[in-house]
């Protein structure tokens, strides 16, 4: 069976594989570094107890997470070489060096300050410990910056020449390579996604203790956190979604007509399908409902503009239309249901039953993991929608990969899959029991770390701050 | 700018950034090893402890190898990691268990020694991935057109099984020495005896690594062999063989900082050996470092920024290690 499956297939399962497995992890390590540096910031300014034992909750999950997206990442960075080689020496001299400052400015921040955020609230003093947690956010930042421009130029290719070799070199600018046409769509669209995904998952563990014990003061607190992002942030995600798609109907209208399922053209306005079974051997939408004139609506802003069909394209330029149709929809019912949750939260809130209404709870806690399934439903809309390129209208990704036998990629895909599936299986067993556990007074460090010499660090005037803190806190 | 050879310039970056992670890293693929002599308990909690502030950090520096390969020299990135690609994926699962256990083992004590093997497993795996890797590219790679042309196990013969033990126990040794300026008690005890024995294991293997690499290729050979050459290259086993008996004269004597700096020391005179038998391939005897060069602008332009950042990482990494000074006890230990 898997001689029938060529070398290229397999290296496109193990890319996708293991970069869906490592976004899982940013998505929440870019979210939770920015909500611990908010919760540090709080405290520092308050003083009260209930942040800093959430702080301290937190950075528990936070560590183990972070450690998966950093080993998960080291593999990212070598799979470059190992599968796509012909794509590296032909784009290397563009993705290379964006890559490379993603390495200067952002993993060596994350890193240098990641040790003493965690283990090193005993050893400096406060302030000193809120600036390292304020640079790891700020790296995992600056990371999204750079790979997300990366990724985007591979989308959206801009300020580039082609060499005699037949290699992408700069022709521009380096700024026009940085900053290509869909960059700042997606660097919003994705970082507003990390924090969305963020605030749901600390939504669910918030509701789900509060299910348990209402007076929780730590699940209180973070559930009415994560509600108030959900209020906010969720319109903007919708927001940016449409300018992102409008930029993407520009430069990349294949995929666009494939996430709308449009196989014919609509001279007179586009509908808007909802659901249907799009067949990419027929160029038809089965059993399709669909909404007349909503399509031009939303991709034109005008109810009657004219759209092209994918049958106005080759046929060996579409990606896989189902994938992307269905992943499209999977993300946008999400991000409709996130809208949905946060208007009932702020009902709830008006009517002072945050705390109280059982079914909102609930719900957030099924809700719990939205954010992860709709990141990966996005990437997937954007990567498998990029395809079969991957230098858009360039260079094909049949063309991109390393002269490997099928059976040497077919092992390491293997042993990638059960590794994963063993060691990250393991970490999130880890998490989901951290989060188990509901947040209480003098919540302790992430490892039983030493305390060189307890009594004369600033450690003693911390935990006595802390105590404090919590003992106001009771009054709740 | 264009009087300054960027090739150049970039090789001794990535040298740097991979000798930074020999020895970093090395330290704490070094004490994962060694996790199987140390005692339950105490012994072992003191050892993680040790290590578990910095490792992110120090396997950073092999992203900012690999990394910068990439970015500057993209053909040497494209042909060396198919040419070695078991190797490299075995490496990279190996860092995999090891980067996650170090987390897990606190989180479950009931588990604590399963993820205790996994440690040393990947850590083990990880450090005879890359010893194999080097002694693969020493002894030459397949290039047609520009791209991989052999099979997916040319990496495997006896020479690349040798550097691979020897890095693995290389790594052991700086683990070892790393462990007796960070902990004390029975654990410092135990790592000094254990260095003992690594030091001369070290050497054993170094010697042989030295010893076979002039018969790989005949271009090795008048490189450290022929006439004025040899009175530099001869200096590199003097020094070897002088940091030597400092080890063991300092390991004798009790002294805690100075069995890691000569292991560093020895380390860092390997390398050298390594340099003078590349230089100037990227790939030895097929592709120079010039024509794995990326173009000259891309070189600049992530060159401005190594320039200012490279020093700001090290500042601050210098002080994360400052934070972390000292011995680590395990928990409740004062
Ligand atoms: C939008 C954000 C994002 C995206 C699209 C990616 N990553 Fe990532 N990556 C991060 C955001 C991130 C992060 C937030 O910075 C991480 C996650 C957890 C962490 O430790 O840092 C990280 C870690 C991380 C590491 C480990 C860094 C270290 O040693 O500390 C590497 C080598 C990569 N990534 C490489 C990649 C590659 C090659 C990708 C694409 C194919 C990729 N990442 C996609
Ligand atoms: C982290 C979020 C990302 C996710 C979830 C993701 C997802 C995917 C998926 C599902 C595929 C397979 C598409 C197919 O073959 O049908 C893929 C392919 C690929 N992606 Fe991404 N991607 C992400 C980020 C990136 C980034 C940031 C880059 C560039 C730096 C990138 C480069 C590639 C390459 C080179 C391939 C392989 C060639 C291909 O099949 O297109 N991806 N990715
Ligand atoms: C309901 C409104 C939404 C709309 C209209 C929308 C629109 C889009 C579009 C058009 C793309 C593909 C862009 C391209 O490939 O060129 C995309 C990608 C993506 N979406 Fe959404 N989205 C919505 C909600 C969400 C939500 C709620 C999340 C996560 C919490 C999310 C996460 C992502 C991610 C991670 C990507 C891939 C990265 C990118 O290309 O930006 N989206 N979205």
């Amino acid at each position: 069976m898997l001689e029938q499956l060529d070398a290229v297939f397999l290296a496109r399962v193990q890319f996708a594989f293991t970069v869906s497995f490592h976004f899982i992890f940013p998505a929440f390590s870019i979210g939770l570094a920015s909500y611990l540096m908010v919760l540090e910031g709080l405290w520092l300014k308050t003083g009260r107890g209930v942040y800093a034992n959430l702080y301290r909750y937190w950075m528990k999950i936070f560590a183990v997470g972070f450690g998966m997206g950093v080993v998960s990442g080291v593999v990212l960075s070598y799979q470059f070489g190992t599968n796509w080689s012909v794509f590296s020496t032909k784009a290397g001299a563009i993705v290379g060096p964006l890559m490379g400052y993603e390495v200067i400015t952002a993993f060596f921040l994350e890193a240098g300050f990641l040790g003493v955020m965690l283990f090193g609230i005993s050893k400096v003093g406060k302030r000193l410990h809120f600036f390292a947690t304020c640079m790891v956010a700020l790296g995992t930042f600056i990371s999204a910056f750079w790979i997300l421009s990366v990724n985007s130029w591979m989308q959206t290719p801009a300020g580039f020449e082609i060499n005699e070799q037949g290699q992408f070199v700069v022709g521009g600018s380096w700024w026009d390579v940085i900053f290509n046409p869909s960059f700042p769509y997606r660097l919003a669209h994705t970082v507003i996604a990390a924090y969305l995904t963020t605030a749901f998952a600390v939504g669910g563990v918030g509701a789900w203790h509060l299910l348990k014990d209402r007076s929780n003061p730590g699940a209180r607190k973070m559930f009415s956190m994560a509600m108030w992002m959900a209020v906010v942030v969720t319109p903007i995600q919708i927001v940016a979604g449409d300018l992102h798609g409008l930029n993407t109907l520009e430069h990349q209208p294949v995929k666009v007509l494939a996430m709308e399922g449009d196989f014919d053209p609509s001279p007179d306005g586009a509908p808007l399908i909802l659901f249907g079974l799009p067949d990419q051997e027929t160029a038809q939408v089965h059993y399709k409902v669909a909404i007349p004139k909503l399509g031009s609506l939303v991709l034109k802003h005008d109810p009657n503009a004219p759209l092209p069909g994918l049958t106005d394209y080759p046929r060996e330029d579409w990606p896989p239309v189902a994938v992307v149709f269905w992943s499209f929809r999977v993300m946008v019912a999400i991000g409709l249901a996130m809208l949905a949750l946060g208007l009932w939260s702020l009902i709830a809130r008006r009517r002072k039953r945050l705390f109280e209404s059982r079914a909102l709870h609930r719900t957030a806690v099924l809700m719990g993991p939205a954010g992860f399934v709709a990141v990966i439903a996005g990437w997937i809309t954007t990567e498998v929608g990029r395809q079969p390129f991957t230098v858009y209208g360039l260079l094909r990704t049949a063309e991109s990969a390393s002269p490997l036998d099928a059976p040497a990629v077919a092992t390491s895909l293997i042993a990638f899959i059960l590794v994963y599936s063993a060691v990250f299986g393991a970490g999130i067993y880890y998490l989901l029991r951290l989060m188990g556990q509901p947040p209480h007074r003098g919540e302790t460090e992430p490892s039983h770390v030493p305390v060189r010499a307890a009594g004369i660090t600033p450690a003693a005037s911390m935990e006595a701050a802390w105590a404090k803190g919590g003992a106001a806190d009771g009054k709740h | 700018m264009g009087s300054i050879d960027l090739a150049l310039v970039w090789a001794a970056i990535i040298c740097f950034a991979v000798f930074a992670y020999v020895v970093l890293d090395g330290f704490d693929l070094g004490v994962g090893i060694l996790f199987p002599y140390l005692s339950k308990g105490e012994e072992r909690d003191q050892a993680i402890n040790s290590v578990a502030p910095v490792w992110d950090g120090n396997e950073t520096w092999l992203v900012m190898g690999g990394g910068g390969l990439l970015a500057v020299f993209p053909l040497a990135y494209a042909i060396i990691l198919p040419a070695t690609y078991p190797l490299m994926i075995a490496m990279l699962l190996g860092l995999v268990f090891r980067g996650a256990a170090f987390e897990f083992r606190w989180r479950d004590p009931a588990h604590q020694p399963l993820w205790d093997i996994t440690i040393t497993v990947g850590s083990l795996v990880a450090a005879i991935a890359q010893g194999m890797t080097i002694g693969a590219i020493l002894q030459g790679i397949d290039v047609e057109n520009n791209a991989y042309a052999g099979g997916w196990i040319d990496w495997l013969s006896p020479f690349s099984c040798l550097t691979g033990i020897g890095v693995a126990v290389g790594y052991a040794l700086l683990g070892a020495t790393w462990l007796i300026i960070k902990t004390q008690g029975s654990c410092q005890a135990h790592a000094r005896r254990l260095a003992f024995r690594l030091g001369i294991a070290t050497v054993v293997v170094l010697a042989a690594v030295s010893a076979a690499t002039p018969f790989l290729s005949y271009d090795y050979w008048t490189r450290w062999f022929t006439m004025p050459q040899v009175l530099l290259t001869a200096q590199v086993p003097l020094l070897v063989a002088i940091c030597t008996g400092i080890f063991f004269w300092s390991l004798r004597k009790g002294r805690e900082v100075l069995p890691f700096l000569m292991a560093l020391a020895m380390f860092f005179l390997g390398f050298v050996g390594l340099c003078i038998s590349i230089f100037p391939y990227m790939v030895p005897r097929s592709i120079t470092l010039w024509e794995a060069a990326a173009p000259h602008n891309s070189q600049l332009f992530l060159l401005v920024g190594a320039l200012f950042i490279i020093p700001l990482i090290l500042g601050y990494t210098a002080w994360a290690y400052w934070v972390f000074r000292g011995k680590v006890g395990t928990e409740g230990y004062h």
